[in-house]
């Protein structure tokens, strides 16, 4: 069992090294026709900017010749078989539920050691297999979407690198380890968005997006170390055992610190503003890391590790807080976005939020279901606004318009999906969200409800009236209405290996919930449900309404003033500029100058003056043999003098 | 393993007619002489007993000057060996680099001559015994460096040759000092000996003045800071091979002297300073950083770093916990591996460019040199402390030490070290992207796409791949390195 789950993480690893190494040579070993390096045409956004024609006849050959694709080959058939193990593993642990543990090797520190090992529950089981699922399927769609870019097999190895250190942090049984996974996976997300780093601005949305993830992982390592040194062993199992005894301040401060690394990756206020940036990176990275399964990632570590959140409330008060601005905020920042990625990207922060609300107040299954969900539909959103932008050669909803005509497959997947954001019944949302609505409304109405309670549970629900309607925006904008392309672009589907894998894809998005209804915590309440359904209704209502009064211009107008401010995300990030970037730059050119002029000159100083005393010391060595005999002879004087005076 | 590049040197000495006439005769001799002293080393890596790390093994244990207790004491214990395999392995890459590369300057003659004696006092330090035999090797190191930057260096070479002597041996006559003052008060010079006594015999006065004394020798080449000047200006004139085994091997030299002189000989005095160890060494990193983030120079930006990367190894040895010298001891090694291998690409880059400006190289280096670029994208990211790969362990395990140091030592200013240390590791974060970004990243500048670049050399690849492989070896399996370590380290703290 351990063994199947190594073989889980270490395929895709090997696929990482085996394709950065030897992709291309496959190729050209497969007979594959060497289209003599095409021109690296520039890159705006998501993909080259050879034209949509061009890309399009482009992504159609790839797909023909696939089996003569030695990356494309290396990259796909090792998740395939991963995520065929994920499934046997899943449905051993779906018969004979409990924990599996297994120890590869300790290592000495010279103090707490670490254990290479890996732990199987429930909870990793699923994820799992949904981080493999979304994986291959990004793979394969990737085959034909970046089929015109000559780093196509680079590409495709990091994100057979991503997946391994994905799993490894699903998997891992040790918190140092998963740490490690922790920290690839961040690595791996700077290597995708800088993927066309011909762009600066791609390029700078990389290093933004590491570092302010990286200042959440400092906390989160910290946090590791708290748990540590507090449990005598970094193994997650016995954390969870020792978490209730240790100190209450103790769990408290780890729960707080691992928080910081949560909301760096999970993108929630105040270090979320990286992701919207992140949308630089190609469509496909950002469905798979940027939606599905990285950002997820600290949701399901603060599953993993619940026990210690349990035992500090405080710590779960600070999350719910910080969800419900994350939640709101983002959402409304959705409303006014114009570039597509950026409107999922800004959703993905709010449904993030959803969960870290739902943990916040106790519902830990919900929370992960909607995980789950989340991952089906928001990578079926992604790919499918890949499927738009390819063929559009756009991100800009301004272009687009009137979509449903000739890309009919695109227009009913993206419907499902934005019907499962959106939580219209029976899709996957709907089940997932309702859950964590329930247990947010129970907690709320509980005898001892916190004010933090109340506020998730009625965050929760202005959330799911503005979440309706900016996804009725997007809906309207892209596929109703007029064409706004002005002919730039032919209306036609998007090749069959995007579509296909789009479509896929739609199935559990639609049809993954039912899953939930087995269980009574997961199940659909009428309460919650008709409530948040008038919600939804109000709220795509309200956006119909508007884009129905002139469905050429953006309904986002409606906003008035606010709308510059909800564009720029409520000017977070000109904050952040101004009261860290700039004054770390200031001080970091003032050290050069103080290393240069302080300490050196003192060294320097030191030599000089030590110069002028040594010069000082040597005028009476002149080597005047006169002045030398004078001074002898002066000084027998004077102490003939004294001699005689004295004695 | 001392022995043949003393003898390889020595053989130089005769008249260049008669022996090994030729430039490239010479550069091929001494990739034979550092080759098969690599091979002793991994010899003694093989025959290494790996089941009684603490115990010294390989040992010689001559008397030498029996008047005044001298004796030549050699041998190899878990601490000592990779350091000592590192010595080998980065100067027999430095020669075989050499052999297509060499620097303009002196003779190659003169040059294969003195780094051979170089390697020779770099390995005597890491396998001397003996305080004063220590010594003597810790000093046989600084005429070869000073050589080879006054000759081979840039165009400041004068003044940063002139800078690194003087201040070296200012530190050096301090080292001495103390480790008399521990040696006469203690009655032996001998290392292992001093080790098991933990200080027993030594006043309390005398061990606090004694681990300042030897601590600031140690700090000036390690270099902590504010002694760490003499490094940006050594490094950015000191050629390629010289600036490798500089950041390489020769700052490992001060840390290893704390892990193996003065903390186990002058324990009270260690806990002493500890404290003010670990402040500076943690203002060294966050300034190491900083200085790196306004850099403009690629050598000097990465000089900069290895004093915020030699911040962590002290910050390790200041917890003074097993777990804290063994960060050090494998940051030691990380940093050798990893900063020998940045320097040997930003010779790379110089060779090629002209410059190592980052502003005049503009960018686009991934467009125009995918290789170079991808390999310097590598070193970085290891670097800035990527799991998986070694610089990693050293500085997650610097900051754990620091989480809980010592017992005696004051725990909440620990903690505030850590915090800051981990500022320090986003800082370093940000100025390796920030020069990636820089140089690597956008459409390729006029510098880079005005010259077609000679690609990778054979020798290039052959310096190269070894360093690349080691972290990530060690970076995947610490447990290599730590299993090592762990034992001796106790013994060095008293401990079992």
């Amino acid at each position: 069992m351990i063994g199947l789950a190594s073989a889980v993480v270490l395929l895709p690893f090997v696929a990482a090294f085996a394709g950065m190494l030897l992709g291309p040579r496959l190729s050209s070993l497969l007979g594959a026709r060497t289209t003599t390096a095409p021109a690296p045409d520039p890159v705006p956004g998501g993909g080259p900017e050879a034209g949509a024609e061009a890309w399009q006849g482009a992504a159609t050959e790839a797909e023909r010749s696939f089996l003569k694709n030695g990356p494309a080959i290396i990259a796909c058939v090792p998740i395939a078989v991963s995520t065929v193990l994920a499934a046997i593993i899943g449905l051993t642990v779906w018969g004979d539920p409990g924990d599996r543990t297994g120890v590869l090797t300790r290592v000495a520190t010279g103090t707490v050691p670490i254990e290479l090992g890996l732990q199987i529950d429930g909870l990793s089981a699923v994820v799992a297999f949904m981080v493999c699922c979304v994986a291959l399927a990004v793979q394969v769609y990737s085959v034909a979407y970046m089929s015109k870019d000559p780093r196509y097999s680079s590409y495709a190895a990091f994100i057979s690198l991503f997946t391994a250190a994905m799993l490894l942090v699903v998997f891992a049984g040790d918190l140092l380890l998963l740490y490690v996974g922790w920290e690839v996976m961040g690595v791996c997300s700077y290597f995708l968005i800088g993927h066309h780093w011909e762009e600066r601005a791609n390029s700078r949305a990389a290093v933004k997006a590491f570092l302010v993830t990286r200042l959440g992982d400092v906390g989160f390592l910290f946090g590791i170390f708290v748990l540590g040194i507090g449990a005598g062993s970094f193994s997650i199992e016995r954390v969870l055992d020792e978490a209730p005894s240790m100190p209450h301040a103790t769990v408290t401060a780890a729960a707080l610190l691992l928080l910081a690394g949560v909301a760096g990756k999970s993108a929630q206020f105040p270090l979320h503003t990286w992701l919207p940036d992140a949308m630089a990176g190609p469509t496909p990275i950002s469905a798979l890391i940027h939606a599905a399964t990285m950002v997820a990632a600290g949701v399901y570590v603060v599953a993993r590790v619940y026990g210690v959140f349990v035992a500090a409330p405080a710590a779960l008060t600070v999350l719910g807080v910080l969800a419900v601005i994350s939640m709101l905020g983002s959402a409304l920042a959705a409303l006014a976005q114009d570039d597509i990625k950026r409107v999922l990207a800004y959703s993905t922060v709010s449904q993030l939020a959803v969960m870290a609300g739902g943990l916040a107040v106790g519902a830990k299954n919900g929370a992960i279901f909607h995980l789950l969900t989340h991952g089906a539909f928001k990578a079926l959103l992604f790919l499918a606004a890949g499927c738009v932008i390819v063929v559009t050669g756009s991100n800009m909803l301004r272009d687009y318009g009137g979509l449903r005509q000739g890309m009919p497959i695109t227009f009913w997947t993206m419907t499902v999906g934005l019907a499962a954001l959106v939580g219209v019944p029976p899709t996957s949302g709907w089940f997932s969200k309702d859950a964590v609505i329930e247990a947010a409304q129970h907690a709320a109405t509980r005898g001892d409800a916190s004010a933090a309670d109340w506020l998730v549970y009625v965050g929760l629900l202005v959330t799911v009236a503005v979440t309706a309607a900016y996804a009725t925006r997007l809906w309207l904008m892209t596929f109703f209405g007029e064409n706004r392309g002005q002919g730039a672009y032919e209306l036609k589907e998007a090749p069959m290996l995007m579509a296909g894998t789009v479509t896929v894809l739609a199935v559990p998005s639609a049809l993954v919930g039912f899953f939930g209804a087995g269980e009574a915590e997961l199940r659909p309440h009428v309460g919650s449900a008709v409530l948040a359904l008038l919600l939804v209704i109000a709220g795509a209502g309200a956006a119909f309404l508007v884009w129905n009064r002139d469905p050429a211009l953006d309904p986002a107008r409606a906003l008035g003033p606010a709308r510059p401010v909800f564009l720029r995300a409520f000017y977070v990030d000109e904050v952040y500029d101004a009261v860290i970037v700039r004054p770390v730059r200031a001080l970091a050119r003032y050290v050069i100058t103080f290393d240069d002029r302080g300490i050196d000159t003192a060294v320097v100083g030191t030599a000089r003056g030590a110069r002028r005393l040594s010069e000082l010391a040597r005028l009476p060595q002149n080597g005047n043999p006169q002045a030398y005999l004078t001074g002898v002879l002066a000084g027998t004087v004077v102490i003939v003098a004294g001699v005689v005076i004295f004695l | 393993m001392v022995g043949t590049p003393l003898a390889g040197a020595l053989l130089l000495l005769l008249p260049a007619g008669r022996f090994l006439p030729g430039d490239v005769a010479v550069r091929r001799y001494g990739v034979a002489v550092s080759g098969v002293t690599l091979l002793v080393a991994a010899v003694a890596l093989a025959a290494f007993d790996f089941g009684s790390p603490t115990r010294m093994q390989f040992g010689v244990n001559e008397e030498w000057a029996l008047s005044v207790g001298l004796r030549f004491h050699l041998g190899v214990d878990g601490i000592s060996l990779p350091l000592v395999v590192l010595t080998a392995l980065l100067t027999f890459l430095c020669f075989l680099y050499t052999i297509k590369h060499p620097p303009a300057g002196g003779s190659t003659r003169l040059l294969t001559a003195l780094l051979l004696v170089l390697e020779v006092g770099l390995l005597g330090t890491f396998v001397a015994l003996d305080l004063v035999l220590f010594f003597v090797f810790f000093e046989v190191v600084l005429i070869p460096m000073y050589v080879v930057i006054a000759l081979w260096g840039g165009a400041g070479r004068r003044a940063a040759a002139y800078k690194f002597i003087l201040y070296t041996l200012l530190g050096s006559g301090l080292l001495l000092v103390g480790m008399l003052l521990v040696a006469v008060n203690a009655g032996t010079l001998d290392m292992t000996e001093l080790a098991t006594r933990q200080g027993a015999g030594l006043t309390h006065g005398i061990q606090v003045t004694a681990f300042l004394l030897m601590g600031l020798g140690f700090a000036v080449k390690a270099p902590m800071w504010p002694l760490h000047t003499w490094l940006p200006d050594a490094h950015t004139e000191a050629p390629t091979v010289g600036s490798v085994l500089l950041a390489g091997v020769l700052l490992k030299m001060g840390t290893y002297g704390f892990v193996r002189i003065a903390v186990p000989g002058a324990p009270e005095g260690a806990e002493f300073w500890a404290p003010w160890l670990g402040l500076l060494a943690v203002i060294g990193i966050v300034y190491g950083a900083l200085a790196c983030l306004a850099q403009r120079d690629l050598k000097r930006m990465i000089a900069y770093s290895s004093v915020g990367h030699m911040g962590f190894v002290l910050l390790g040895i200041a917890t003074l916990t097993p777990v804290g010298l063994n960060a050090a001891l494998f940051g030691n090694i990380a940093h050798g591996l990893i900063t020998g291998l940045l320097f040997f690409l930003a010779g790379a880059v110089k060779e090629r460019y002209g410059t190592g400006d980052l502003d005049a190289l503009g960018g686009g280096m991934l467009a125009k040199a995918p290789t170079l670029a991808s390999i310097l994208t590598f070193a970085s990211v290891a670097s800035l402390g990527l799991p998986g790969l070694a610089g990693f362990w050293g500085e997650m395990l610097a900051l754990l030490g620091a989480y809980k140091p010592h017992g005696d030592l004051p725990r909440e200013t620990f903690m505030t070290f850590m915090a800051i240390g981990g500022l320090g590791a986003v800082l370093t974060a940000a100025y390796f992207l920030r020069m990636l970004a820089k140089i690597t990243h956008g459409p390729p500048s006029e510098v880079v796409a005005a010259r077609s670049v000679a690609g990778i050399s054979v020798y290039e690849y052959a310096a190269w791949t070894p360093l690349i492989v080691l972290t990530l070896l060690v970076g995947l399996w610490p447990k290599a390195l730590l299993e090592v370590t762990t034992a001796p380290v106790r013994a060095l703290l008293g401990g079992g």
